[in-house]
């Protein structure tokens, strides 16, 4: 286990044991997300299913759900990638793989004392600020701030001339992540109180998901695809145009998320036509790496790490088109506060950057370990059960939040449009179920990785050589 | 190398973080400071106390150290009618004050005035307890709510008031809104009527200073069931809320929403065990037609959660 390097020399511990620390805690941690989303979604099909007890009450494990899958898979998905494309792309070593490991480890724990608190109903009771500000200080100084020394340094330490895309992206969105859970976290530190609070919540919701998880996830996918294929990334500038572009216009929109909440009405016209600008840089990214594609196409079929990512590129589509228009007013009316938005939210961390980092778990943990993946076959089931689940969900949850939106506007009472979504609360739930399956799979497939699969050879890639299951 | 990409592109970014954060964050703090505290933030203010959530003085969220709202229809000192009933916020010695009275400034400008020249809320003192009230002051020809400090203006103790309520009207607010913190009800259920139709059906959409001070707002964002700001003008039955929080499907049989019979505890308001496997043997006996009613639920207790729950509802819900 890597448990043993944490007090070992930092010359002694070998290359990638970070990312293959942190690789296999964020499967982990997706296997237990998605299996609190699907028990979850269970209750909201069959209210009478467990009962008479709190710790399986729907609002004692609602949020550990969220915040596993964003904190848990996410992120330490995240960290994965970056401890191993950062020092591949600049040349060079991970500045220090024990502060990795340490990051690693410290991310484990304090995640898992926030979950248990929360699941206790130990709560600040800010919706994606759940945790408490004593977890939200380990969470700072244990997982986020060693994870950007060690990126920042890497890239400082580099040992080339420019800096790649990917690395643009990793630097800026660890120091912003940073900034957005320090500010997002005040009020509790401060008591800052009323609207400052519920707008600061909102600040950070938004900006977790606009200035770290989709553009991290943009940015794995400018490695993966060009590293897969062969092919160089088709214009570096563009890359450039969609960094810059996340910076400038997407730090700034987070008041669309309270359109009818008594915010100042500048600053929610302004966040709403900041918020149509995010089409810059999707467009910039979906068509940047499409057109890397060419020539390749075949390995969208034949690849399952091109699958995987190509898929989350074009994801990334609707995401955005829906993302960008359904915060203005003439469409947030309609859909605000309706299983639309909960289908919006799992297009972009079950879709888009799911599929993106599930590509990059795959390609990085068969480098680090030189080991041939298990099975191909276990892998292709693990692609479709996701992929399948997530559109039942996505669909199904879309029609939901149409119906509620159109009983909101007709005021149609409440409790015929529960009648009338039930059938897809029964579809939500079958599709989380089918995720959590093919989650599992994935789990066992990667252990089998790390144990049975075929010893790469030197200077060879994994997804070079044929399958032998 | 001379060229650093990362030292130019590291003062770039922090630039344009920068003044976005000039435009999202410092600039509509302007508007938030000079919001004026209507009556319904003061309110929410006073009886929900300093914080909901995890604090100092409530580390387990379990809704420790809170005020109390007492409705009273007699002077606690002379012990005259006062009619109409008026409520009181009563602070027990060592109980934090809320941000509206430990941070006047909270309120806006003028209420934070009134408050403290009119209604001396600056003579409070959390070690020795308080009570408030809100009356009606004229400035410049304007009204505006403000906080009274009863123990300064009229000399209410704490123990009196509690005293001089009768134990219907004893609401535990701050408690009944932890609990609903805590049970996650807001994952579900809004507290914001939105500025379409729907304040037709859900009631007033909340105004600019309905929130000064409160902590936290819960919102919530995703409704799977009926905005609840202003259930309590809808519906004020006690008896329907206890049923609904037992099992929601003994008033309404298409709800999801869970059942909160949890919350009862072990024991009902006369002391005994509450045997909840009697209970389901029956209502299932009752769903498969072999009983006529649902059997009764159970009397809760007063310290109970659910009581502090459904008393947060029907006071601060209207």
């Amino acid at each position: 286990m890597l448990i043993k390097y944490l007090f070992a020399k930092n010359e002694d511990i070998p290359a990638g044991s970070s990312s293959v620390f942190f690789g296999f805690s964020a499967i982990f941690w997706f296997v237990v997300g998605t299996g609190l989303g699907s028990f979850n979604a269970a209750k909201l099909a069959f209210p009478d299913w467990v009962t008479g007890s709190e710790m399986f009450a729907f609002g004692h494990m609602r949020q550990v759900h969220v915040l596993a899958v964003i904190l848990g898979w996410i992120s330490m998905a995240f960290a994965m990638t970056m401890m191993y494309m950062t020092p591949a792309l600049g040349n060079t070593k991970l500045w220090s793989e024990k502060l990795g490991l340490w990051n690693a480890f410290l991310w484990n724990v304090g995640l898992s004392i926030g979950l248990f608190l929360l699941w206790m109903g130990i709560t600040s009771g800010r919706e994606y600020s759940d945790l408490i500000w004593p977890v939200d200080i380990i969470i700072f100084f244990g997982v986020l701030l060693p994870l950007g020394i060690n990126v920042w340094m890497t890239i400082a330490h580099r040992r080339t001339q420019g800096i790649y895309i990917t690395n643009w992206f990793f630097g800026a969105c660890v120091f912003m992540i940073m900034v957005v859970f320090a500010v997002g976290q005040s009020p509790e530190l401060f008591n800052l109180t009323g609207l400052t609070e519920a707008y600061m919540t909102f600040w950070f919701a938004h900006n977790v998901l606009g200035l770290w998880i989709t553009p991290v996830a943009a940015a794995i996918a400018y490695y993966t695809i060009p590293k897969l294929t062969g092919n160089p990334l088709y214009s570096h500038r563009i890359g450039h145009l969609h960094f810059w572009s996340i910076i400038a216009f997407y730090s700034t929109p987070a008041s669309h998320h309270l359109m009818s909440a008594p915010l100042p009405e500048w600053l929610k016209s302004f966040a709403s036509v900041e918020g149509v600008l995010i089409l810059i840089p999707a467009v910039a990214f979906v068509a940047n790496i499409l057109l890397t594609m060419k020539g390749k196409w075949s390995m969208f079929v034949e690849n399952i790490e091109t699958k995987f990512s190509i898929t989350g590129v074009l994801l990334a589509i609707p995401l955005n088109m829906q993302g960008g228009f359904q915060q203005t007013r003439a469409i947030n009316w309609y859909i605000h506060g309706t299983g639309w938005i909960v289908a919006h939210a799992h297009l972009a961390l079950l879709g888009m950057s799911t599929f993106l980092e599930i590509a990059a778990v795959y390609f990085g943990l068969q480098q680090i370990l030189r080991r041939k993946l298990y099975s191909l076959a276990l892998a292709n089931f693990h692609y479709w059960f996701v992929l399948i689940g997530f559109c039942i969900y996505w669909i199904s949850m879309t029609i939901a939040g149409l119906i509620q939106g159109a009983g909101k506007i007709y005021e149609v009472p409440y409790i015929d449009v529960v009648v009338a979504e039930h059938p897809y609360m029964i579809a939500r739930w079958v599709g989380g179920t089918m995720v959590f399956t093919g989650n599992l799979v994935w789990l066992y497939n990667m252990y089998m990785t790390a144990r049975e699969g075929t010893v790469v050879p030197a200077g060879r890639y994994a997804h070079e050589m044929a399958y032998e299951r | 190398m001379s060229f650093q990409q990362h030292k130019l592109g590291a003062a770039a970014i922090g630039g344009m973080l920068g003044i976005s954060m000039c435009i999202t964050l410092m600039f509509p703090s302007f508007d938030f400071r000079s919001a004026e505290s209507t009556w319904v933030g003061l309110d929410k203010n006073l009886s929900n106390g300093r914080v909901i959530g995890f604090s100092y003085e409530d580390p387990l969220v379990i809704g420790a150290n809170k005020p109390i709202t007492v409705i009273l229809d007699k002077d606690p000192k002379t012990g005259e009618k006062i009619d109409p009933p008026m409520r009181a916020y009563v602070y027990e010695p060592g109980v934090p004050f809320a941000p509206a009275v430990r941070h006047p400034a909270n309120t806006g400008p003028t209420v934070s005035q009134l408050s403290l020249n009119v209604g001396r809320m600056g003579e409070a003192s959390e070690a020795e307890g308080a009570v408030f009230g809100i009356n009606r002051g004229e400035v410049n020809g304007k009204d505006w709510d403000y906080i009274e400090n009863l123990t300064a203006l009229k000399g209410w103790t704490p123990a009196d008031t509690l005293r001089a309520a009768t134990d219907e009207n004893t609401r535990y607010v701050g408690k009944g809104k932890t609990v609903y913190i805590t049970e996650g009800c807001w994952w579900c259920h809004t507290l914001l009527p939105e500025q379409t139709q729907d304040w037709q059906v859900f009631g007033a959409p909340p105004m600019l200073g309905d929130f000064n001070g409160e902590m936290p707002t819960a919102f919530g964002s995703d409704r799977k069931a009926p905005d609840i700001l202003h259930v309590a003008s809808r519906n004020s039955s006690r008896e329907w809320m206890d049923m609904h929080f037992f099992n929601p499907r003994l008033v309404q049989p298409n709800s999801i929403m869970p059942r909160f019979d949890y919350l009862w505890g072990e024991t009902d308001a006369h002391g005994n065990k509450i045997d909840f496997d009697k209970w389901r043997t029956e209502y299932k006996e009752y769903r498969a037609g072999i009983r006529i009613y649902p059997p009764e639920i159970p009397e809760y207790a007063g310290d109970s959660e659910v009581r502090a729950l459904v008393d947060w509802i029907l006071t601060s819900l209207k």
